[in-house]
């Protein structure tokens, strides 16, 4: 604890990553990424499976060595003094790091301890954690009975427990049901009012939407994009307004007549006569155009609305493929996509 | 693209903490961690069950089905025989909860999170071996009182039967070892299962635990007589009942220190490198 309570003379950046590279044999995880989280910000890392995601996290949680490259957590650089990055940092994510058997009282009692608080602290910050995360209730049964959200809030409470000046949250609501993922999010602001820089790794946009300062697309190991979250909107054109039409053969009609409302061409998907296309900020004005366009010419739609642009969109945008497809298109992936969007737009 | 001055950005330089204050916060660690683990065992059924259940059961189905049918020339007879191999036997068994337990943590994501916090790297594998052997060595006290209940009797005296339970409990921590680098490195729960089976049993049912060695086939005989277990086993039945010493206790005290000199480093090499 000694070195904790140092002054830091660090002013720069909560932290900075410099064309970090990781192989595992010949998968090559990581080629180069560069990454700068402000003091206080909340920077989103954004990207499906496998873009490297959760190995940007192990090396600067000091789990993992980079191959090459540098990187600094509130100036304490992970490889040469990691010692000095564990004692201010906090990690939460997927895979809990809760004990089941143990109530969520004495997982943060032990917790306390491996932290070396003193006893009174530990108690007073572990009370603290239970009624901030609404845990007050459950704090003396096994964690076996939480529910999935309250299992993840708790290891939330787990990672805060030493206070930590720079957090890592690896995908933290995946796998959560939607109510629950609001809750977590809500938790998630109170703490980043509080002042704690934070490094949120999701696979949703909505989320990094949610939460973030600033948005760091990834996929295979690259920084595609990075901005604010409306600059990335913009950058992909915005919402999307969607429709089908009724009569198949009328499709590529209707999309001659809605083409003039995006600087780029509408997709469409001939078998299902489902047309999208990107309409920028201006949405509702475009909703209006497409109705009048459409019906002047007698076509009839179904499930015609806008909707935000989903991570697929970005990776569609970014990279010519969806995120949760191979770069080669597949027909399983359209009707994915497909589906989401109709989902979004009832 | 962020290009980032990185030259503008001196790392601080944080002197590590004096040795003395890091010895210290890593024995709180290792004591934490213990009474974590013992506290998981309290209240897991399951864990009860195989590590003081199941020893006597075989206590009992060995006194009663299967001694019976066992000719041994020890005084006191089969039950005497019996008592220092079941202990040794149950020791070993119960290093699977150390592999299993080991192989969960790490599927978890346990162990990367404490490799996350600023805690001394030995403390999660000191941790588990010193709650394994606290737990080993209350289910040998419950094995040995269930043995005096149905006519087991120490024939050396208070000394060489305390030795004798040392030696019995040094046995599995030693054991304990070869199943934390068995956990560590194949790290699915499932397969680390399974392969505890694999090792184990042969280990301690081809040995001199159950039957004398000289009722098996010669060729087995040559395994048999030459194992760990057996040598181990065989020290500790002269120190309860009488007999040669001095040949076994030295061969015992070669095996044992020998597989924590192979085990010890290969497991924290796994645990270093599993994440």
């Amino acid at each position: 604890m000694t070195v904790t309570n140092q002054p830091s003379h660090w002013s720069g950046p909560a932290i900075v990553v410099e064309d970090v590279h990781k192989s595992f044999g010949d998968v090559r995880a990581l080629c180069g990424i560069d990454l700068v989280v402000e003091r206080g910000k909340v920077l989103g890392l954004l990207g499906p499976n496998g873009a490297g995601k959760t190995t940007a996290v192990k090396i600067l949680t000091t789990l993992l060595r980079p191959d090459k490259g540098r990187a600094l957590v509130e100036g304490r650089d992970v490889v040469g003094s990691p010692a000095a990055v564990r004692e201010i940092i906090g990690l939460a994510g997927q895979s809990a790091a809760i004990q089941e058997e143990l109530t969520g009282r004495e997982n943060l009692e032990i917790m306390g301890r491996l932290y070396h608080l003193d006893p009174a602290t530990r108690k007073q910050r572990g009370s603290e954690l239970l009624e901030r995360f609404d845990l007050i209730e459950a704090a003396d049964r096994p964690v076996k009975g939480y529910s999935g959200g309250m299992q993840r809030r708790l290891d939330l409470a787990l990672s805060l427990v030493s206070r930590p000046q720079v957090l890592f949250l690896d995908e933290p609501t995946t796998g959560l049901d939607p109510r629950s993922r609001l809750g977590m999010w809500d938790v998630i602001r109170e703490l980043v009012a509080a002042g704690t820089s934070l490094l949120l790794t999701t696979q949703y946009l909505e989320e990094a939407d949610a939460l973030a300062d600033e948005i760091v697309v990834i996929d295979h190991g690259r920084v595609i994009a990075a901005g604010t979250e409306q600059e990335l909107k913009n950058r992909i054109g915005g919402d999307v307004l969607e429709f089908s039409v009724v009569e198949r053969h009328r499709v590529a009609e209707a999309a001659k007549a809605v083409s003039d409302l995006s600087d780029t061409e509408p997709t469409l998907d001939e078998e299902s006569g489902r047309i999208s296309v990107r309409v920028g900020a201006g949405a509702s004005q475009a909703l209006v155009e497409t109705v009048r366009a459409l019906d002047s010419l007698g076509i009839q739609t179904e499930d015609l609305g806008i909707r935000r642009p989903s991570l697929d969109d970005v990776f569609l945008a970014l990279t010519g493929h969806g995120a949760q497809e191979a770069p080669v298109t597949s027909g399983r992936g359209n009707r994915r996509s497909h589906n989401r969007a109709q989902t979004d737009a009832s | 693209m962020t290009t980032t001055a990185f030259a503008s950005f001196t790392p601080l330089e944080i002197p590590e903490a004096p040795v003395l204050v890091r010895a210290r916060n890593g024995f709180s660690d290792v004591v934490t961690l213990t009474r974590r683990e013992l506290l998981i065992w309290f209240r897991n059924p399951a864990y009860i069950f195989f590590t003081i259940v199941q020893p006597v059961m075989f206590v009992l189905l060995f006194r009663y089905v299967f001694g019976g049918a066992i000719p041994v020339h020890v005084r006191g007879g089969y039950v005497n025989f019996l008592m220092p191999g079941i202990i040794a036997q149950s020791a070993a068994f119960a290093s699977f909860g150390t592999a299993i337990s080991l192989a969960r943590q790490l599927q978890k994501g346990v162990i990367d999170r404490f490799r996350a916090m600023p805690m001394a790297r030995s403390a999660v594998l000191l941790g588990r071996l010193t709650a394994d052997t606290l737990r080993l060595v209350v289910t040998v006290v419950v094995i040995l009182a269930v043995g005096y209940a149905v006519g087991f009797r120490f024939e050396q005296g208070v000394g060489p039967a305390i030795l004798m339970l040392v030696l019995g409990t040094l046995f599995g921590v030693t054991i304990c070892t070869i199943s934390a680098y068995v956990g560590l490195a194949i790290k699915d729960e499932e397969s680390v299962g399974s392969f505890g089976l694999v090792w184990l049993f042969p280990l301690t049912f081809v040995s001199s635990a159950f039957v004398p060695v000289p009722t098996m086939p010669g060729w087995l005989q040559a395994f048999a007589n030459n194992q760990p277990v057996t040598i181990v086993i065989e020290e500790m039945r002269s120190l309860a009942l009488g007999g040669p010493l001095v040949l076994h206790a030295w061969q015992s005290v070669a095996w044992l220190v020998g597989i924590i000199a192979v085990f010890v480093p290969l497991a924290v090499r796994a645990y270093r490198r599993a994440t």
